[in-house]
């Protein structure tokens, strides 16, 4: 049976498994969402946005739908992807089960939990209503097939007012316990006014065993909220991503996903921002360092709705060997939002002889008092810079290393948590294959 | 020190450098001049390694050791130093940053440790006082946004910080004004020891006001055609360099 229809097939089975309330608003959400998904298939090459990113191979593999055995990790099995150096808030998830184990949640300052149980909890059910679903596209084949299956994931809502001291680390954990896995995390982020949140989000496969990831998460930055957030991809081969983000600005808030694609087999972002109040800030930063036949694909989209409001993307991409890599940026300003500042720029160095990228900004202005720039460049290794670095000393392999490191530098720069940021460093020397003792 | 020995080399097969000899004693300052296009950028590139050149006849020792297959690297860490007639920019690293991994990667080569941070700290301080260089190019991007003068200067810095056994210094006057020439003449002869020797590549005699050389080269056409003493600069200033062709 082809994957649609088997993933189709289990949705009576799935809803029926969770006690569901039939006349709630997530049923109805859900039931509108597998039908579209049944309308609309898995994306293919003839859509636009899927030109140069096939799931084909994906989707050959004979998934399980629902991993039925629970299973346990021990904590040494998994520190090592763990932020340890720092206090956090841990939201773990293995094989998309909770685990309370490795887990630390909070009610303190706000609620740092679990969507289960939101939505299961009636206390939960106005802030339900009001938000899940709420900018989740009920149009995107993918995001729709989370909506219909969603169950488990990330619960963060931060009342007014709240700084919350520790970053919360969503830990998506897959055990190898199925052959062939697919996976459905759905998070759900509300920062109410003056309120500010650090967020990192990882997904790991423990195993050789093929996994797929496709997650949704809805993150609503009320007025004057702050929202951080990191996705650090740095996944085994066998694992692939497809990570649909969308976020909700309200007046003069400011939202940041930093996004860091360094494994996996197949990672696709897509990014949705979308800005329903005046004065509001966006940053989309990216860096992919790739290799072997890894493919990253950045599909952001800014929707500019409202004025005097900026948005800023910087991605950065390093590919080797036969890496393939995407950038797709479109920024859509309405006419009504006047005085839009939209900054856009993509970086790619190409160091593996058989590396290609694809790159495509797609800006569509309607307002006439806009400020908005796009660049990208594609380039090699500036061989006199090697050269230079040689002559003082520093070998070839270290010399190629710190350009590239320089290279990305500004976006590892803008990292505001120190643990987090000396992390990444270190991952792409490793990524780079160099000891590298500096910092830059 | 350095014997070159009748070196031809070029680029693409096309050959530039036709049948150099010159021997740079420890303690010396050569100066090499010559009209554009006479070979001196070569020359300098092919003594540092760079690999886009090749060299098709002849060889270079250097403390009686041909260095012809060593990296630019390991040319750096015998101790040959090039000061760029144009330096690079790099965005997004520091110059102190450059040359602490510039300073460790040499120690590195010679099986010493990473020098302590706070001799590193002293010595930048020292050596950048001697240039009187302002501290805040320290922090910018390596070269990145500076003039040429403060970039010929960040040069020298980085010469003082490595100690070279060998400089050569390619156009180092070019862009600088008289202040900075002065500054950077000074730096050079402050750092100049029995030891070590310098191979000053220019244009102009203007330079060799203030680094007084011990012999004069003039290069014509890939080949040294005259050499003498200081006094060699004055009479090609005055004369011009159609007078040795």
């Amino acid at each position: 049976m082809e994957l649609k229809d088997k993933l189709v097939a289990s949705f009576m089975a799935f809803e029926n498994k969770g006690n569901i309330d039939l006349d709630s608003g997530v049923h109805k959400l859900r039931t509108k969402a597998i039908e579209k998904f049944e309308q609309l298939g898995f994306p293919a090459k003839k859509d636009e946005e899927w030109k140069y990113t096939s799931l084909n191979t994906l989707l050959k593999n004979d998934f399980s739908v629902f991993p039925d055995t629970k299973n346990e990790l021990e904590l040494r099995d998994v520190r090592q992807y763990f932020l340890d150096e720092i206090d956090t808030y841990r939201i773990v998830f293995i094989d998309g089960m909770y685990s309370p184990f490795l887990s630390h949640t909070s009610h303190e300052q706000g609620d740092i939990c679990l969507l289960s149980s939101a939505l299961k909890q009636p206390k939960y059910q106005m802030v339900i209503d009001h938000y899940f679903g709420k900018i989740a596209s009920a149009d995107e084949s993918l995001t729709c097939l989370n909506t219909a299956f969603a169950r488990e994931g990330a619960f963060i809502r931060i009342p007014k007012n709240t700084i919350v001291e520790r970053p919360i680390q969503i830990l998506y954990f897959s055990t190898g316990n199925e052959k062939e896995l697919i996976l459905q995390p759905r998070n759900l982020v509300i920062v109410d006014e003056n309120s500010h949140v650090q967020i990192i989000e990882r997904h790991q496969n423990l195993t050789d065993n093929k996994v797929l990831t496709n997650s949704v998460t809805e993150i609503f930055a009320n007025k004057r909220a702050i929202v951080d957030y990191y996705k650090l991809q740095d996944d085994n081969l066998s694992a692939s991503l497809i990570d649909n983000t969308y976020v909700q600005q309200k007046d003069s808030s400011i939202a940041t996903v930093n996004t860091f694609s360094f494994g996996g087999r197949i990672t696709r972002n897509n990014l949705t921002f979308t800005h329903e109040g005046e004065r509001v800030t966006s940053y989309l930063n990216g860096i992919s360092v790739i290799g072997d036949s890894q493919h990253v694909d950045n599909h952001t989209m800014i929707h500019h709705k409202r004025e005097n409001c900026e948005s800023h993307e910087l991605y950065k991409g390093i590919y080797d060997d036969q890496s393939t890599g995407v950038f797709n940026g479109k920024v859509l300003v309405d006419k009504i939002a006047q005085k839009t500042n939209a900054y856009q720029q993509n970086d790619n160095v190409l160091i593996g002889d058989k590396a290609s990228i694809n790159a495509k900004p797609q800006l569509e202005i309607f307002a006439d008092d806009v400020k908005c720039s796009h660049g990208c460049t594609i380039g090699q290794l500036d061989e006199k810079a090697l050269f230079y670095l040689q002559t003082r000393g520093i070998p070839k392999k270290e010399a190629r290393a710190l350009l590239l490191f320089a290279f990305g530098n500004d976006v590892v720069e803008r990292i505001k948590i120190p643990s987090l940021k000396a992390r990444i460093s270190k991952l792409i020397a490793q990524k780079l294959k160099v000891d590298l003792q500096i910092q830059i | 020190m350095l014997q070159i020995k009748n070196l031809h080399a070029g680029i693409n097969g096309k050959e530039i450098l036709k049948g150099i000899d010159l021997t740079v004693n420890a303690g010396e300052v050569h100066a090499i001049m010559g009209p554009n296009g006479s070979g001196k950028s070569t020359l300098s590139a092919v003594i540092a390694g760079n690999e886009n050149f090749e060299v098709y006849k002849g060889d270079i020792l250097f403390n009686g050791v041909s260095i012809l297959e060593l990296s630019a690297d390991e040319r750096a860490h015998k101790g040959v130093f090039l000061s760029f007639q144009y330096p690079v920019e790099i965005p997004g690293v520091t110059t102190t940053n450059f040359i602490k991994t510039a300073i460790n990667a040499n120690r590195k080569a010679k099986g010493l440790e990473d020098l302590p941070a706070k001799e590193m700290l002293q010595m930048i301080r020292e050596k950048s006082d001697l240039l009187e260089m302002d501290r805040k190019f320290l922090s910018r991007s390596l070269n990145e946004g500076f003039s040429g003068g403060e970039k010929k200067r960040n040069e020298i810095f980085q010469m003082a910080m490595l100690e070279p056994k060998l400089a050569i210094l390619d156009e180092t006057d070019s862009g600088l004004d008289i202040d900075a020439l002065k500054i950077v003449a000074n730096g050079v002869n402050k750092l100049k020891r029995p030891d070590n020797a310098t191979i000053i590549i220019t244009h102009y005699q203007r330079l060799l006001d203030y680094i007084i050389p011990d012999h004069v080269h003039v290069l014509h056409d890939g080949k040294i055609v005259k050499s003498g003493a200081k006094e060699l600069a004055y009479t090609l200033e005055e004369k011009g360099y159609d007078w040795v062709k």
